[in-house]
């Protein structure tokens, strides 16, 4: 267990240099100065020459490359070209709010998407199955931009045009009220929550559709196997045969989707955070890209590459955690 | 008969009726559509005008004008094109690199092959999005570099697809008769392997063409896709989230577009595996024994 679980760590740390290498080649191979950006148009020669060396631009590939690397490993990771201050204070201010979301929206999406997918393989080939399978293969299909659009015309400027009660308007920009600092802390609270419904169910509806989708297939194969029959021939309870004998085994393949739902997770928080003002590692990452903002790009690649390597972890650790087949192997 | 399979499929028969309809529009774009997708009359008396709304030189505007009077049911048939195009050439080229590369790996072996699947891992591990964007920070965006950019960033999975066939395949007794009878490694591939690997690559592949044009309609939402003008689906979208309050007609219709061409795309690829894969039956029908339902049972 322990020397798989090193393992594991080693091809991750292995993954994220090689993505962490990759972006270093792609960015400094490209075509553009950033020590032209970085001293603004009206520069003489001198001063762009001069931020050259500042910037250690004059230094060869390899040499910048070996230097960054050591950066990046002590946690020096430059200053943003954008925004004049460390990447790192920069990161760390978006890290946050982007876990918030992407962990939520998963927790909704896995509990949500399980519960559908398993209705729909207890009612196989019903009307409600059909229904289900429509509506998420729709749902699935609608890109985390233009849903998100949506809600926002219906729930924020719909509501307030259709007079809706004032609980179901949601805000859709930011994280909070401009007015916050004057709540008291309850209302602070549900401030929060509310900021979050729009871009939660956002992500949420679509990942609890594919979820749905993968989880109707794994729960029907389960079910057909010889053992769940055989537990109906005991005699168990319903409730007990589709929780315990079915449910948990059909969690297997679903925890290992986990890992590949990552990556696609982060696209969609990416379109989510730009269009809802969400002050997250995607909406920095696409200010970054439209500034050309080098440092800051470098780093939130990374940074993203290693929230999926540790989800990638995560699951890992789960799948042996679920299945006590693999516990006894490296026993 | 596959294809007969195929058709008696309701989903695959629904995805290739969609993406059929589409690629007809694609083609015949000047014909549906009339207008200059890229046309402005007398702005400020032709923009933003409703869906079904005549403008004042007497046109009727099916699904109304943007900011600029420009007609959205052309700018939406001549988008059409673009996706099309974007998400078929794309996935051409990860089909043709990840089909190399997977093939390369199960042939070779050893070093060669974990090597190779190394780098294939470590690039799915990035998300896609945030490749691409990282890719198109470096360029002048343009069509070609998205469908260049999609195309080397979608490659993985085909990748790891054909390196299992592939490998699957070569432990199968033809294989070794084709050897046997003394098969060039060049013949062995084109003749016997590729051909018996190419359906689950096809169908992977009609998975990936609704993600890529998913993509770039994103891309050009964040204004990184095709360049402005352009009247890319994503654009659409992009330009009528500015007007939502006043025309929010605008971001709805391309987004509709959108969402029926992913449809297809997902309907085609979840039916054309069942219908390909022997494990999966369709369902029951009435058992008639005639020698054609023999026939096509054997």
């Amino acid at each position: 267990m322990l020397r798989q679980l090193s393992r594991r760590i080693f091809l991750g740390v292995a993954v994220v240099l090689t993505v962490v290498t990759l972006t270093f080649l792609l960015i400094n191979l490209a075509p553009g100065d950033p020590a032209r950006l970085w001293v603004g148009p009206g520069a003489g020669e001198q001063e762009l020459a001069a931020a050259r060396r500042a910037l250690g631009l004059d230094r060869p590939l390899l040499v910048r490359y070996g230097a960054w690397l050591a950066d990046f490993a002590r946690g020096d990771w430059g200053i943003s070209l954008a925004q004049q201050r460390p990447v790192l204070q920069v990161v760390g201010d978006a890290l946050p709010h982007t876990l918030v979301l992407s962990v939520t929206s998963l927790l909704v999406t896995y509990v949500a998407g399980l519960f559908i997918g398993a209705v729909q393989a207890m009612r196989h080939r019903t009307a409600a199955d059909t229904g289900l399978t429509v509506g998420t293969l729709l749902l699935y299909g609608m890109p985390a931009y233009w849903l998100a659009i949506m809600l926002i015309l219906v729930f924020s400027y719909g509501a307030a045009r259709w007079g809706w009660p004032e609980w179901l308007r949601f805000p859709a920009i930011g994280v909070t009220s401009l007015d916050a600092e004057f709540f008291t802390p309850w209302q602070r609270v549900v401030d929060r929550l509310r900021h979050l419904a729009l871009p939660l169910v956002t992500l949420a509806v679509i990942g609890s559709a594919g979820m749905a989708r993968f989880a109707r297939g794994a729960v029907l194969d389960v079910r057909g196997q010889p053992f769940v029959r055989a537990a109906r021939a005991r005699g168990l309870l319903p409730l007990r045969v589709e929780g315990v004998h079915v449910l948990r085994n059909a969690l297997l393949p679903v925890i290992t989707l986990l890992g590949l739902s990552l990556p696609m997770l982060i696209s969609g928080t990416v379109f989510v955070e730009v269009i809802f003002a969400w002050p997250g590692m995607g909406r920095v990452m696409v200010g970054a890209v439209g500034a050309r903002d080098y440092p800051v790009v470098m780093a939130t690649t990374a940074v993203f590459a290693i929230l999926v390597v540790i989800g990638n972890l995560l699951a890992d650790i789960m799948y042996v955690a679920a299945d006590p087949r693999l516990r006894r192997e490296e026993a | 008969m596959a294809s007969a399979r195929l058709l008696r499929d309701t989903r695959a028969a629904t995805g290739l009726a969609i993406l059929g309809t589409l690629a007809g529009i694609a083609l015949l774009a000047p014909v549906i559509a009339p207008m200059d997708p890229l046309a402005q009359a007398d702005i400020l008396r032709t923009r933003f005008l409703p869906p079904l709304a005549a403008g004042p030189d007497g046109i009727l505007h099916w699904l109304g004008t943007d900011r600029f009077g420009r007609d959205l049911f052309a700018r939406l048939v001549y988008g059409t094109r673009i996706s099309l195009s974007v998400g078929i050439l794309s996935v051409a080229i990860s089909v043709l690199l990840g089909g190399a590369v997977g093939s390369i790996a199960a042939l070779m072996g050893g070093r060669v092959e974990r090597l190779l699947m190394a780098v294939t891992d470590a690039a799915l591990a990035v998300p896609r999005l945030v490749l691409l964007l990282a890719l198109v920070t470096l360029w002048e965006s343009s069509l070609l570099l998205v469908v260049l950019v999609l195309g080397f960033t979608g490659w993985m999975t085909v990748a790891r697809l054909a390196r299992a066939e592939v490998k699957g395949l070569l432990e199968r007794p033809f294989v070794d008769a084709a050897r046997a009878a003394g098969a060039t490694p060049w013949r062995l591939l084109s003749r016997h392997l590729l051909p018996n690997a190419l359906t689950p690559v096809i169908v992977a592949a009609a998975l990936a063409v609704g993600n890529a044009i998913m993509l770039e309609a994103g891309l050009s939402f964040l204004g990184l896709g095709i360049p402005a003008p352009g009247p890319s689906w994503g654009n659409m979208i992009a330009e009528g989230r500015e007007a939502l309050v006043n025309a929010p007609w605008i971001a709805t219709f391309p987004g509709l577009a959108l969402v029926l061409a992913v449809i297809g795309c997902n309907l085609l690829g979840d039916g054309m595996r069942d219908a390909m894969d022997p494990a999966v039956q369709p369902r029951p029908r009435r058992i008639r024994l005639t020698r054609s339902s023999v026939a096509d049972v054997s």
